[in-house]
């Protein structure tokens, strides 16, 4: 899957976590181990005083990027999931022509 | 079928399982009778195939080790943890007894029937409530301090109930061309990606900000949606109807509002007399002998005579008029005595007057320019739409404070148009949560109506909603006056971990009656002290319905789970058992009354899973006040007295109520309590969203409670280094009515004055026996909160506003 990466438009994350039971369920993990991703919440005071609270999906090493899902066609589970539509999955060459497009992307790949 | 033996079965959420309002449209994958998987379902307009981490546990809350499979009976004494599994047939026949015993020796209005928040239960508590003969349907929580302030407030004033147009009515969408992306939402104390509440999906505002939709968080807490908003206004928690009126008393100064929508839709030219104590509505029967008391009195701006508004003709009763707005009048009555009259917008623009930017300010400790930079954002968006929050309910002042805030969505005509605040009816006119006794499955003679708790103590429990007022059935349960409760009927609450306030109280009274029953899941601190518990089905294990609001929702029943049977078929059977001729022989039966509205059978309902009402039905919007589709004889207006929206209250006048909306300081506070804030300087507020759990639920699923092991008390940076307390550390919360051991979470989204504490706590892996149970009285939060300081109307209570002090715990 080395081709593959996620893009993640963390200015809408909202921190809910559904992508991460989404991928416990898809992969029926055990609780208290880390899944194929995890979200940190990091509440930010600005230089102007003002609060900032951004979300940031981490996809872990025990992530597979849905290989099993993706060869049948479908979305990775997380991605189907997520709440706020924050995660697009697709080979790197058509997500890097996506980057311009948002507003602010992370693209994670996996090596 | 699919392969591998996985059957893929399309189906809707409600409780339980989820525990939230539900709505979502699911695909339930299922091998061998087991639920193996839930995904959302793309085709469902509510979702659109995306699903929250509740949902996509089930697995794990179906099937999981302590889950309730079979009835139990108690053997030892009551909270000492011994029960025998005994079968549905002893169980229904030990409840028949028990119950019909009470019923016998005390009437049918001793026994209680008690419900949580507003789930798949309404329809099915009070018909088992009212099939048994009680009166006396209760939601536990103080106050009934969830949503019903706001929806008696909505009903009076504007007929109708009202939520954020989100495009929920139509199939496409954000891309149904007759939707518009409101330009500005007001979200008014909600963390909205935390919560799905009232109806509402909270991730739609995710949706609407991607689409350009700018906010106004108002909230004591920067929340995620807060820090992402243009304005964030931090306001003290219980004074939001101040607010509201400092945001009225700009747009009234800088003409923000929407003068043509109020002159045309609102009661403003009606006459109000000012000569009283209070001011009262001047009705024709007041200046003609033979004059109606239903009919208004106006005053015509051309011939500069009086006219009367008929409201049985929606009309002045002369052609050729247009009534004054504004003005102080006098005018000779009936008995030949002279009155003083004003025109309710007259007295409203006073009433706003009071309310400057500055003296809010001091009030609420928003800025006075926030405050008019706000009020202008909101005023100015076309549409603009206001998005409520349960604190609004939380607090005795809920009546005023709601009635102010939906004034807000009135006066800029943002009532029922795309984008605004759409008026929102069950689709199709289904009811499966009945509000007024009027909408239940059944029904009890006025004289046994009667005898419902509160209905002598508060008009709005009288003229609005069915239940009975939990501050004053906990009273009566130790005064035994005017006659004696002696038993509980507990199905879907949790009264001891959660809706209780004093849960010390609400356990003494459990613990006093003659014959308790829980039905739930799982064992609860509160199933502990009861004599039986039923085990109950999650919606993947029950058939059902849901309309509320929109679409029609079939719930389908894809497995069984053991022995555990859906909240309906266990009440069903026991109507059965205690109504002579009960008119449903099943749940189809029942289902398919409850559908006649629709025209469709359940099993026409299940074919199509969800179905959202068509154009011109009156619960489909838009703009129904000018189509006539809002009232029963089809005319224009509002289905209030009036016929108008009434920004000065026939009902709340009829109630003794002040009829224009006030800020009223909280119990508690540095203001009212100034003695007590001594020694509790800090503000505890309670009862914010944690994702992972809804309310007390879910503490027991491995997926949910690895997300957050114990409960916090959010302090913030300044405060916590005042009172030497370390992020992390155990600190208690103490007032003078108890005191929990929480861990300090210190940050500084909270105001420095404020701490905000978690509800709903108790820990299942703890020893249920007494005096455990759990260890609820370790963490509840609610011990520090009263019982019977209901507010004015019998409605809110002091939930979000209440005085601790914090301190490290030793050792
Ligand atoms: S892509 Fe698949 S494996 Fe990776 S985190 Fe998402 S659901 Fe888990
Ligand atoms: S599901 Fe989406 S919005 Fe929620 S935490 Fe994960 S990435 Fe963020
Ligand atoms: S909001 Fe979440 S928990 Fe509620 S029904 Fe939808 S997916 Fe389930």
């Amino acid at each position: 899957m080395t081709e593959y990466g996620m893009l993640i438009d963390y200015e809408y994350c909202t921190g809910c976590k559904t992508c991460e039971i989404a991928c416990k369920q898809e992969y029926e993990r055990p609780a208290g181990k880390v899944g194929g991703v995890e979200v940190t919440e990091f509440v930010h005071t600005l230089p102007n005083d003002k609060l900032f609270i951004t979300n940031i999906p981490h996809f872990t090493r025990a992530c597979v990027f849905c290989a099993g899902r993706v060869k049948q066609g479908l979305t990775p589970a997380c991605v189907k999931h997520c709440m706020a539509r924050v995660l697009t999955f697709g080979k790197i060459e058509d997500l890097v022509k996506l980057i311009p497009e948002k507003r602010k992307a992370i693209l994670w790949t996996k090596g | 079928m699919k392969k591998d033996g996985v059957k893929i079965i399309k189906t809707t959420t409600w409780s339980p399982g989820p525990g939230c309002h539900g709505g979502c449209g699911i695909l339930v994958h299922v091998k061998d009778n087991k639920v193996i998987k839930v995904e959302g379902d793309p085709d469902h307009p509510w979702n659109q195939g995306r699903l929250c981490s509740r949902c996509l546990s089930m697995t794990q809350y179906m099937y999981h080790k302590d889950r309730l499979r079979k009835p139990l009976k108690r053997v030892g004494e009551r909270g000492e943890g011994k029960f025998e599994e005994i079968s549905w047939e002893e169980a229904f026949d030990l409840i028949e007894e028990k119950m019909k015993k009470i019923r016998d020796d005390y009437g049918p209005e001793s026994v209680i029937f008690h419900q949580g928040t507003g789930r798949d239960i309404g329809g099915w508590i009070s018909m088992l409530a009212y099939a048994f003969g009680s009166p006396n349907w209760m939601f536990g929580l103080s106050g009934i301090s969830c949503y019903t302030p706001r929806l008696m407030m909505m009903s009076i004033t504007q007929g109708d109930f009202a939520v954020v147009d989100a495009s929920q009515w139509l199939e496409k969408r954000y891309d149904d061309p007759e939707y518009k992306i409101p330009e500005t939402v007001i979200i008014w104390g909600q963390n909205l990606p935390a919560t799905c509440p009232d109806g509402f999906f909270g991730h739609w505002y995710v949706d609407l900000m991607k689409r350009g939709t700018e906010l106004i968080v108002i909230d004591p807490r920067c929340t995620w949606i807060a820090s992402r908003a243009k304005i964030w206004l931090q306001l003290r928690p219980g004074t939001d109807a101040a607010l509201a009126l400092g945001f009225i008393h700009v747009m009234i100064k800088e003409n923000l509002i929407n003068m043509d929508f109020i002159e045309k839709w609102t009661n403003s030219p009606h006459l109000v007399r000012t000569d009283g104590k209070i001011p009262v509505f001047l009705k024709e029967k007041d200046i003609r002998e033979d004059g109606s008391d239903l009919n208004f009195v106006a005053h015509d701006a051309i011939s500069g005579d009086f006219m009367i508004w008929d409201t049985t003709a929606q009309a002045y009763d002369k052609t050729g008029v247009k009534a004054s707005m504004d003005g102080a009048f006098n005018i000779t009555l009936a008995n030949g005595s002279k009155a003083s009259v004003k025109t309710v917008w007259t007295l409203y623009k006073e009433n706003a007057e009071q309310y400057t930017p500055k003296k809010v300010e001091d009030i609420t400790w928003v800025p006075a320019e926030k405050i008019r930079q706000a009020a202008r954002m909101y005023a100015k968006a076309k549409p603009g739409a206001l998005h409520w929050g349960l604190p609004i309910d939380t607090i005795p002042s809920t009546v005023p404070t709601s009635q102010a805030l939906n004034h807000l969505w009135c006066l800029t005509g943002n009532l029922d148009i795309p984008g605004g605040n759409a008026i929102a009816r069950y689709a199709f006119d289904v009811v499966t949560y009945p509000y007024h006794s009027g909408g239940a499955i059944l029904s009890l003679p006025p004289e046994v109506m009667n005898k419902r708790i509160g209905i002598h103590d508060y008009g709005c429990i009288k003229d609005f909603r069915a239940w009975a007022q939990p501050d004053k059935v906990l009273e009566q349960i130790f005064s035994g006056s005017p006659y004696p409760i002696k038993g509980m009927w507990i199905q879907t609450a949790n009264p001891i971990a959660c809706t209780g306030m004093e849960p010390q109280k609400w356990h003494k009274a459990i613990k006093k009656l003659d014959f308790t029953v829980c039905v739930d899941l799982f064992m609860t601190p509160t199933a502990m002290l009861c004599d039986v518990i039923l085990p109950a089905a999650t919606f993947l294990e029950k058939d059902s319905l849901k309309a509320w609001w929109v679409p029609l929702n079939a719930i389908k029943k894809v497995v069984d789970v053991e022995e555990c049977k859906s909240d309906i078929e266990i009440n069903l059977e026991l109507c059965k058992r205690f109504m002579k001729d009960f008119p449903f022989p099943n749940t189809r039966v029942l289902f398919d009354s409850l559908l006649k509205s629709a025209g469709i059978t359940y099993q026409e309902l299940c074919d199509n899973t969800w179905m959202l009402p068509p154009e011109g039905h009156p619960s489909k919007p838009y703009l129904r006040y000018e189509r006539g589709l809002l009232r029963p004889d089809k005319k224009q207006g509002f289905r209030t007295p009036s016929g108008k929206i009434e920004l000065f209250s026939s009902w709340l006048e009829k109630w003794g109520l002040d009829p224009m909306p006030y800020h009223e300081e909280p119990p508690y506070s540095h203001i009212s309590t100034p003695d007590l804030f001594k020694d509790y300087p800090l503000i505890l507020a309670t009862g914010r969203r944690m994702g992972p759990f809804f309310h007390s639920e879910h503490r027991q699923i491995p997926w949910l409670r690895e997300q957050q092991k114990e409960p916090v008390l959010e302090i913030h940076p300044d405060t916590a280094r005042k009172y030497g307390i370390e992020h992390g550390e155990k600190v208690c919360v103490e007032n003078w009515l108890g005191k929990i051991t929480v861990k300090a979470l210190v940050t500084p989204v909270i105001h420095p004055n404020v701490v905000m504490a978690e509800h709903g706590w108790w820990f299942p892996e703890k020893e249920g026996r007494e005096p455990s149970l759990f260890g609820v009285w370790d963490v509840n939060v609610n011990q520090l909160i009263p019982m019977g300081h209901e507010g004015k109307a019998g409605l809110g209570a002091p939930i979000k506003s209440m005085l601790c002090k914090v301190y490290k715990a030793k050792g």
